[in-house]
C-alpha cells in the first residue's frame, strides 16, 4: 500500500497494464493526470483535435489486439473522443478513453467543461467507470483493461473527475478483479461444432463467410485449414477482408454492397453457410429476409447476443471462434472428406469466379480505381498494414485491392466514420513500427482528419496516405447520380485544398501522381521516407464503384458495370 | 406476446438508466417496471413486462444478458410464475347507494376500499394485469377520477 495521487495511481496502473504510449490533448480537467504523464515512463503522442486521438488508439487496438488509450479533457475534449469511441465500439477494437471530468462536487452544476459523457456515451461503450475516490482507480482501471480485450472487444470510458486524479490516499493495486456480471469466456460447444460438420458435409454447395472476428480472434491459420480440409470456398465481409489470402484459390472475396460480382453471385447459390464472426450486416448480406431463404446457417461467434439477431440460424456455436475452428479441425480430421477432384460445386464457383475475374467491364482511364489500386498492391510490400477511409475509395480498396497477409487491412465497416483510416494509420505504426502503414483515402475524409499530419511529422510516426482524389464526396455523388436522377447538391469539393502543399506546410512529403509510373514511383519515396508522405492522386470524379447492391436489395439484385 | 422478464441486477446508481437505455436503443418497448433492493443489498430487482414478437424477445434476453450490470435475467412462465401488480383507483361514488355498489365488486375481486375525499372512495388492488384490467371494467361506470399503479412485479 503507498500513497499517491490518483493522476499518479493511473499511471501506475497503466503502466501495470502494459501501456507504453497514450494518445491526447490536455486539458483543464485532466492536467493533474497529464502532470503524472509528465513524470512517468508512458509516452505521450499529441493530437490536435481529440477525436484523432481516439481513432488512433483505435488503430492502435486493432493491430496489436491490446486496448490504445486515449486521452481527453472534460466536456469538449471528451466530446470530441465520442465519434472515436463510437466507431470502436461498431467495429469491436478494444480501446480505453480516459477522460477528465470536473470535481466531484461541480457535476450537475453545469460547470464550465462539464459534460455528462458517462450519460452520452453509454450506448457506444461496452463498460464505462467514473471513479469517485483514488481508491476506485487501480480497481478500474484494471477492470477496464480486462472488459475492453476480452471476449467481444470494445472500447471503455474512465471519466475521473479532477479532484480524484489530484487527491491523496492510500491505494493498492489489485492483481485480479472480480465482475459477478461479465462472462467472457466459454466452454467451447463440441455437440453444436459435431452438428455443424454434419451439416456441412451434408450440403452440396457450402460455402464460409469470414467476418470480422475471425481477425479479433487471429484464427487465420485455423479458417485456411478447414477451408483447404473440406474444399470450402471462402467470402469474407468487408470487415472480415484480410481474414483469408485473397491470392488463395479458394477465395472469392468479400460479399455485399460493393462485394465481388463472383462472391456476390456464387452467394446467391449456396445452400450452406458457416459465418464465422460476423453480425449480418446489412452492407455485407442485404436485406436479411431474402439472405436467409433457402439457406442454411451455421454461425459461430464470440457474442451470444449475436446469434440469430440479425439471421435465423440452423447450428448456433457459440464461443471464441479460433477455439472452437480448432476443435473443428481436430474432429474433421477423423471425417472422410470431400476432395477437390470431382467436385462439381468447387468446379462451378471457379468457372463463375474466372469468368467475372475476366468479364468484369472496369473504367477505361489509365488512372481507374482498378488500375491504381492493382499497381499498389504491386509495388507496396505484403506484410504493409493498409487502412482506409469512407467512401468510393474504401469500396474501390475492398474491390480492387487484394489483402494477402493475415490482418493487414482495417477499416471503418460499421460506424462509417469518415477521417477514420490517417489517424488510425498512425495508431497502427505505432504498434507496428517495422512494418510500412498506408492510408488509403478519399479527399473528402482525409479533409476531417488531415491536421493529424501534424502528430505524423512531429512524433515521427510515419505513414503514408495514399490519396484518390476525385474533388468530391464521391460516394454521395454516386447515389445522387444513381438514386436521385443527377440532382448533385453538397458534393463539390473542388481542388481545395491542394494536398501537395498542404502535406508540405505540415513538413510532411506531398507528391502528385498522374500516372501509373508517378505512382508507383511515388509509393517508393514514400516506403522510403522518414516523414509521412501524402500522394494525391486525381482521378475521373464520374467514376463509379461496380458491382453495387443498392441499400434496401439482395445480393441477387447486384447492378454490374454496364 | 406478452413476456416478464426478472432481472437482478448490481445494485448501483446508473443501472436503471442503462436498463431503460437499452430497450430504447434497440427498439423495444416497456410495458412496465418495477424496481427493488434485494435480500441482499448489493443487488437490486428489475421485474419489466415487454411486448414483441418471439424474435425480438429473444433477443431483448439476450442483450439484457450481455450488459455487464446485470447479473441474471430470467424469462418468467406465466404459469409457474406468481407474477401481481398493486393499482390504486379514485372512484367517483354520489352518496351511499354508489359507495355500496363499489364496496360490493370490491369483495369480488378482492380489492381494499380506502375513504378518499368527499365524493370518492380510493381502491386498492393487488392481482394480475388481466384481473385488473377487469376490475377497472367494472368500476368505470361510476366514474375513475384518477388512478396508479407500480408495474408488474413477479418471481
Amino acid at each position: 500500500m503507498e500513497i499517491m495521487n490518483g493522476g499518479k495511481a493511473l499511471m501506475k496502473a497503466l503502466e501495470k497494464e502494459g501501456v507504453k504510449e497514450v494518445f491526447g490533448l490536455p486539458g483543464g480537467a485532466n492536467l493533474p493526470m497529464y502532470d503524472e504523464l509528465f513524470k512517468s515512463d508512458i509516452r505521450h503522442i499529441l493530437v490536435r483535435h481529440e477525436q484523432s486521438a481516439a481513432h488512433m488508439a483505435d488503430g492502435f487496438g486493432r493491430v496489436s489486439r491490446k486496448p490504445g488509450v486515449c486521452f481527453a479533457t472534460s466536456g469538449p475534449g471528451a466530446t470530441n473522443l465520442l465519434t472515436g469511441i463510437a466507431t470502436a465500439q461498431a467495429d469491436s477494437a478494444p480501446m480505453v478513453a480516459v477522460t477528465g471530468q470536473v470535481p466531484v462536487n461541480m457535476i450537475g452544476r453545469d460547470a464550465f467543461q462539464e459534460s455528462d459523457i458517462i450519460g452520452m456515451s453509454n450506448p457506444s461503450v461496452k463498460y464505462a467507470f467514473q471513479p469517485r475516490t483514488v481508491e476506485e482507480i487501480p480497481e478500474v482501471v484494471k477492470k477496464g483493461f480486462y472488459v475492453a480485450e476480452t471476449g467481444r472487444p470494445g472500447p471503455v470510458l474512465l471519466d475521473i473527475p479532477k479532484d480524484v486524479q489530484q487527491n491523496e490516499a492510500k491505494v493498492t493495486f489489485p492483481d485480479e478483479v472480480r465482475m459477478p456480471g461479465y462472462h467472457p469466456w466459454t466452454d467451447v460447444d463440441m455437440v453444436n461444432i459435431e452438428r455443424s460438420i454434419d451439416l456441412l458435409l451434408s450440403t452440396e454447395k457450402p460455402i464460409i463467410l469470414a467476418g470480422g472476428g475471425t481477425i479479433i480472434s487471429s484464427a487465420f491459420a485455423e479458417l485456411q485449414s478447414v477451408a483447404e480440409m473440406l474444399m470450402i470456398p471462402v467470402v469474407t465481409t468487408f470487415k472480415g477482408k484480410g481474414s483469408f489470402p485473397e491470392n488463395h484459390p479458394l477465395s472469392l472475396g468479400p460479399i455485399g454492397m460493393h462485394g465481388h460480382a463472383e462472391a456476390n453471385k456464387i452467394m446467391t447459390e449456396v445452400d450452406c453457410v458457416l459465418a464465422i464472426g460476423t453480425r449480418f450486416s446489412d452492407r455485407s448480406v442485404g436485406t436479411f429476409e431474402e439472405f436467409e431463404r433457402n439457406l442454411k446457417i451455421i454461425h459461430m461467434d464470440v457474442d451470444p447476443a449475436e446469434i440469430g439477431k440479425n439471421q435465423t440460424t440452423q447450428v448456433a456455436v457459440v464461443g471464441d471462434v479460433k477455439a472452437s475452428l480448432r476443435v473443428m479441425l481436430k474432429l474433421l480430421a477423423k471425417k472422410v472428406l470431400k476432395k477437390s477432384d470431382g467436385n462439381k460445386w468447387l468446379e462451378h464457383v471457379n468457372e463463375v469466379k474466372d469468368y467475372w475475374r475476366e468479364n468484369l467491364k472496369l473504367h477505361p482511364g489509365e488512372m481507374s480505381a482498378a488500375k491504381i489500386l492493382r499497381k499498389l498492391r504491386e509495388v507496396l510490400p505484403k506484410e504493409s498494414i493498409v487502412t482506409t477511409e469512407v467512401g468510393q475509395h474504401q469500396m474501390w480498396a475492398s474491390l480492387f485491392f487484394d489483402a494477402i497477409h493475415p490482418g493487414t487491412f482495417f477499416s471503418s465497416t460499421g460506424l462509417g466514420t469518415m477521417g477514420w483510416g490517417f489517424p488510425a494509420a498512425i495508431g497502427a505504426k505505432v504498434a507496428r513500427p517495422d512494418v510500412p502503414v498506408l492510408d488509403i483515402a478519399g479527399d473528402g475524409s482525409f479533409n476531417m482528419t488531415e491536421n493529424s499530419l501534424a502528430t505524423s511529422v512531429l512524433e515521427d510516426i510515419p505513414v503514408i496516405v495514399f490519396l484518390i482524389n476525385n474533388f468530391s464526396l464521391g460516394m454521395v455523388a454516386q447515389w445522387q447520380r444513381t438514386f436521385y436522377e443527377k440532382r448533385m447538391i453538397g458534393i463539390d469539393l473542388k481542388n481545395c485544398p491542394d494536398y501537395v502543399k498542404l502535406a508540405e506546410s505540415y513538413g510532411a512529403q506531398g507528391i502528385r501522381a498522374q500516372s501509373l509510373d508517378e505512382l508507383g514511383k511515388a509509393v517508393k519515396a514514400g516506403l522510403n521516407s522518414d516523414v509521412a508522405t501524402v500522394i494525391d492522386i486525381p482521378i475521373d470524379p464520374e467514376e463509379d464503384v461496380l458491382p453495387f447492391v443498392a441499400p434496401g436489395t439482395s445480393l441477387k439484385d447486384m447492378i454490374l458495370p454496364s | 406476446m406478452w413476456a416478464i422478464l426478472s432481472i437482478r441486477v448490481e445494485n448501483k446508481p446508473g443501472i436503471l438508466f442503462k436498463v431503460t437505455h437499452l430497450f430504447r436503443a434497440r427498439n423495444f418497448n416497456i410495458d412496465s417496471i418495477s424496481v427493488g433492493v434485494m435480500e441482499n443489498p448489493e443487488f437490486s430487482k428489475m421485474t419489466i413486462t415487454t411486448v414483441g414478437t418471439e424474435k425480438q424477445i429473444a433477443q431483448i434476453v439476450k442483450q439484457l444478458d450481455k450488459m455487464i450490470d446485470t447479473i441474471e435475467v430470467k424469462r418468467l412462465d406465466e404459469k409457474e410464475s406468481v407474477y401481481k401488480e398493486l393499482v390504486l383507483f379514485k372512484i367517483k361514488s354520489n352518496g351511499e347507494s354508489d359507495n355500496t355498489e363499489i364496496n360490493k365488486l370490491a369483495d369480488t375481486y378482492g380489492a381494499k376500499i380506502h375513504n378518499g375525499q368527499e365524493g370518492s372512495l380510493i381502491a386498492e388492488l393487488t392481482s394480475t394485469p388481466d384481473k385488473i384490467k377487469e376490475f377497472e371494467e367494472s368500476v368505470k361506470p361510476f366514474g375513475i377520477l384518477d388512478s396508479a399503479r407500480t408495474g408488474v412485479t413477479a418471481l
